[in-house]
């Protein structure tokens, strides 16, 4: 009997900045191609696994409308929605879950604050906290993490600190290469392959993904469990239906549609 | 004539919008309630949660609905139960202990094996496979992919109420029907199109 038939996931994410889809999602219409909304129901129409807004709205005042976009996406689409970015506080988190998001993704104020990480899991369970970690290799196999979107190192090992969050009652972890970030070269490999080892909940790697090979290679290699993409589904070439089409015949499980 | 109505259970345990979302979909009237009067005149039930077992069972106690949902989950009116909503229909769970649940099924809630290679608890979208048909799986093909989010699974000591199988690591029981319960351990208002179409046949019980 196989051991078991879950799937990797493909994770679409889209930047969210004011409400408007940062970059922008070039194979819709330049009207709605700022729409996080239509954005969202095109990523699950095409079979995304799971969707991902990253909120980098600076202004505190103009924040309230990523919750609004989550109300609106969270009637529309019917799989798991996680936000991230700016994220700070029990209330924080209660405010996005109220409006429909599943998971929230903490990184700097986990940092800055690891008892929120354990105050949030248990509140909410650990299921819908995710801790994000931007790491950025130091030396052989020796990663830092970095907070305040890769702005300042934080002093902590990236593999050490992903223990701790799990210990603390994170459900996942989002861990982003900063290295491999926007180079479209491929994850890090020794990266991911190093967190997921020592940790025992799901991995979702972020950062590098160029084309459909580097997905697998982190899926295989990497032993990740998911992961996130951003850029690749921009255009049309990359739709996540025909990524995982080419995952699927190079032997990966996941969830065709 | 009464207007129909389907209540969600509301007892603390978690996120109830997507729930009530994916319901109102296909009826229009869904209500997210912790009273017992809306409870008792409603329709169908649905009973959703994430969190501790323990916890669940408190605040059911607490908020003084467990013996309603009994009362109306024994009554006939068709019952959906999801993720906790499932464990709690069992006699007893293993969770952090040992506590009692609601006895409509008979048998044990328990943790996956801790073994390496299995990251526990089990996140994302895995298949089920269909061990007895009922109308909620009318139109589900085997080996669909549906999404979980667990550390726990519920074991019924009959193994003929079992409707789905899913294996991560050992198989166990996915989902669950007896006479008016169906109930699923996996999320189907996060599973898509396979999990709108569950609730839709769940739905179309009541119409």
């Amino acid at each position: 009997m196989k051991k078991n038939y879950l799937a990797k996931r493909i994770i679409p994410c889209l930047d969210v900045k004011n409400g408007e889809v940062v970059k922008g999602v070039k194979f819709l219409s330049l009207v709605k191609a700022g729409d996080p909304v239509t954005a969202a129901l095109e990523y699950d129409r095409q079979g995304g696994d799971e969707l991902v807004f990253l909120d980098i709205t600076a202004s505190h005042e103009k924040r309230k409308t990523i919750i609004e976009i989550v109300k609106k996406t969270a009637s529309k689409i019917f799989i798991p929605l996680t936000v991230g970015g700016g994220i700070n506080s029990i209330a924080d988190i209660r405010a996005l879950l109220k409006a429909g998001a599943d998971k929230i993704s903490i990184n700097t104020s986990a940092v800055k604050n690891p008892k929120l990480i354990k105050e949030a899991a248990r509140i909410f369970g650990s299921q819908c906290i995710v801790v994000a970690i931007d790491a950025k290799r130091c030396g052989k196999n020796k990663w830092e993490v970095y907070t305040h979107g890769g702005r300042n190192a934080a002093g902590l090992d990236a593999v050490k600190w992903a223990k701790k969050v799990v210990a603390l009652g994170a459900g996942e972890i989002l861990l982003t290469s900063m290295d491999a970030d926007g180079t479209k070269k491929g994850y890090d490999i020794p990266l991911t392959r190093a967190v997921s080892e020592s940790v025992n909940v799901p991995v979702i790697a972020s950062g590098g993904a160029g084309n459909v090979k580097h997905m697998e290679e982190v899926l295989k290699k990497g032993k990740a469990d998911a992961v996130l993409a951003a850029s690749i589904f921009h255009y049309k070439t990359h739709t996540v239906a025909k990524v995982k089409q080419q995952l699927k015949r190079n032997g990966i499980l996941v969830r065709m549609t | 004539m009464k207007k129909k109505y389907i209540a969600v259970v509301d007892y603390g345990m978690g996120n109830l919008m997507s729930v009530s979302k994916a319901f109102a979909g296909f009826f229009p009237d869904v209500r997210v309630t912790n009273s017992k009067r809306v409870l008792n005149n409603a329709d169908a039930v649905v009973l959703p949660g994430v969190g501790a077992f323990e916890d669940a069972v408190k605040n059911l106690e607490k908020i003084g609905i467990k013996k309603n949902l009994i009362t109306n989950i024994t009554s006939g009116k068709p019952f959906f139960g999801i993720c906790l909503g499932l464990q709690l229909l069992f006699s007893r769970s293993e969770e952090n202990g040992s506590f009692f649940g609601l006895d409509i099924i008979k048998g044990t809630v328990k943790r996956f094996p801790r073994k390496v290679e299995l990251k526990i608890p089990q996140i994302g979208w895995n298949k089920i496979f269909i061990k007895k048909n009922t109308p909620l799986l009318k139109g589900i093909e085997e080996g669909s992919f549906v999404y979980f989010v667990h550390s726990y699974f519920g074991e019924p000591l009959d193994k003929s109420i079992v409707c789905t199988e899913t294996v991560y690591g050992v198989k166990f029981a996915s989902s669950v029907c007896l006479n008016n319960v169906f109930a699923s351990q996996y999320h189907p208002e996060k599973s898509q199109r396979v999990g709108l179409k569950i609730i839709k046949n769940f739905v179309e019980l009541i119409k």
